[in-house]
């Protein structure tokens, strides 16, 4: 399937939710998101714990603010980046919801969204949520050092962003945002020789510029009729890479064109190198800033383009490429 | 003109060739002054030892696990790393930067339990150093005695 999704039945964003960590909350867009907790084991005995905290979190704050009840959600898709998904399993074990768990890395709350919206679309679901989370030291357990260890960072990595975010997505409830699900465009596993878990930006910028090429080469659309272009986890390396490639493919991206990683913290005060990471980077980016730019009227049609490393730590150290993937939904608003 | 990215061999080269690199200078200016400010707390150290009557053999040993204990002390309270984003190699070769890498993996598997968390990760960083600090040191043990034996 190559084609673009156009959903008919308007999937609309009930709410959305934000959690997040310290750094994420001193960073230049800390007023727009729901919860912050300056303890990074958000009161739990270990960081694995504390994320599937920040997942419950979460999704009981989406559904207090959508109004809505454990009954009322047909199905959730959600996932994180630690083995077997189990941030996200075990923040949900409480939960009587049928779950589909989705691993698409940093891309998983565009992929969750586009998978919501599908489920509407068929009517298997007239209410379908999604979730996702990223904690800085259970990323960094899994994929870098321990947390103590010393050593200094790369200019081109990225720092996970301590994060969770969940939608609703629903074509029955009152929605005061109105924003919705208008297309979709899955992506495709693209792998283009960088081999430095350090320089994951670096590694996604194909995949996502192949994404938002075949976007606008199928819909005819072009990056100026979009308010907002915002791509996941790119970061400072990974956003400059991609702004040369879609100039390649000959689209002038415009001033609406940002990257979620760069707009989460404030790159010259925050030590976090090249810019955010993690699942929960474009989850918290859109769930708190883009909503609020929807509710606010300053935005009215954005193109999300969520984007994954799909990499593990036993392919990084067998010296594999770091396959990516960018998963695009279209969100509007009339 | 640039050449087109959007070709697997020319982004490979593209985004390597451009990728920030770390700041060379600054970073072994940094590791001089911290690494030598440790070996200089090692002296200071070992002459207090003395000073009270310690044997300079017993000193040097002392120095070492006082040194040891300091960065362990330093890592559990989250200071160590800290210094270490500043001082990098300056924190890692000393005796103190291989307490750290021990400890820290110490710490963080504790909640995997005493013995197949803790104790089996406590070497996943210096690990590699002991065996192939042990393989160099055999190595050279054998030229030391070839040599010897032949001049």
């Amino acid at each position: 399937m190559k084609k673009i999704y156009s959903f008919t039945k308007r999937p609309t964003i009930s709410a959305t939710s934000t959690i997040v960590g310290k750094e994420e909350k001193n960073g230049p867009l800390g007023e727009y998101f729901d919860c912050c907790r300056d303890d990074t084991k958000f009161g739990m005995q270990t960081w694995e714990l504390a994320e599937s905290e920040m997942v419950r979190m979460a999704f009981d704050t989406v559904l207090k603010k959508s109004k809505l009840c454990e009954d009322d959600i047909d199905i959730i898709f959600a996932g994180d980046l630690i083995n077997q998904c189990t941030s996200t399993s075990f923040g949900l074990i409480d939960k009587s919801i049928p779950y589909v768990g989705l691993y698409g890395a940093c891309s998983t709350f565009a992929e969750g969204l586009m998978s919501a919206a599908v489920y509407i679309e068929t009517g298997f679901a007239d209410t379908a949520a999604c979730a996702t989370s990223s904690h800085f030291c259970t990323a960094e357990r899994q994929f870098r050092f321990p947390i103590e260890y010393g050593c200094q960072r790369t200019p081109t990595a990225q720092y996970t962003v301590t994060g969770a975010a969940s939608a609703i997505l629903s074509t029955k409830a009152e929605s005061p945002s109105g924003v919705y699900v208008m297309e979709a465009l899955p992506g495709i596993v693209r792998e283009f020789g960088i081999k430095d878990a350090n320089n994951m930006g670096a590694a996604m910028a194909p995949a996502t510029a192949d994404t938002i090429a075949r976007y606008f080469s199928l819909s005819g659309n072009k990056p100026s009729d979009f308010d907002m272009i915002l791509t996941g986890d790119l970061g400072a390396e990974g956003f400059e890479l991609l702004k040369i490639m879609m100039k390649q493919y000959g689209y002038e991206m415009g001033t609406g064109f940002n990257d979620c990683g760069l707009m989460i913290y404030d790159l010259k005060n925050q030590d976090v190198g090249a810019g955010g990471s993690g699942c929960g980077c474009s989850g918290v980016v859109f769930g708190g800033y883009v909503m609020e730019q929807f509710m606010s009227g300053a935005v009215k049609d954005v193109l999300l383009i969520g984007t994954g490393a799909l990499l593990s730590p036993t392919t990084v150290m067998q010296n594999l490429p770091i396959p990516a993937v960018a998963h695009l939904v279209r969100l509007k608003k009339d | 003109m640039q050449k087109s990215i959007l070709d697997k061999e020319e982004y490979i080269k593209f985004a390597e060739h451009r990728a920030k690199r770390t700041n060379s200078v600054k970073n072994t200016a940094a590791a001089f002054i911290v690494g030598g400010l440790i070996c200089v707390l090692g002296q200071l150290l070992c002459d207090l030892y003395m000073m009270i009557g310690i044997s300079e053999d017993t000193s040097c040993s002392l120095v070492s696990i006082s040194l040891i204990f300091l960065s362990c002390l330093f890592t559990a309270l989250g200071w160590y790393d800290r210094l270490a984003l500043i001082a990098g190699a300056g924190t890692l070769v000393p005796i103190t930067g291989f307490a750290n890498a021990v400890i820290s993996p110490a710490l963080d598997y504790k909640a995997e339990g005493l013995v197949a968390g803790m104790s089996a990760k406590m070497f996943i960083i210096a690990g590699p150093v002991i065996v192939y600090g042990t393989i160099a040191s055999v190595i050279y043990g054998l030229i030391y005695y070839i040599c010897t034996v032949l001049f």
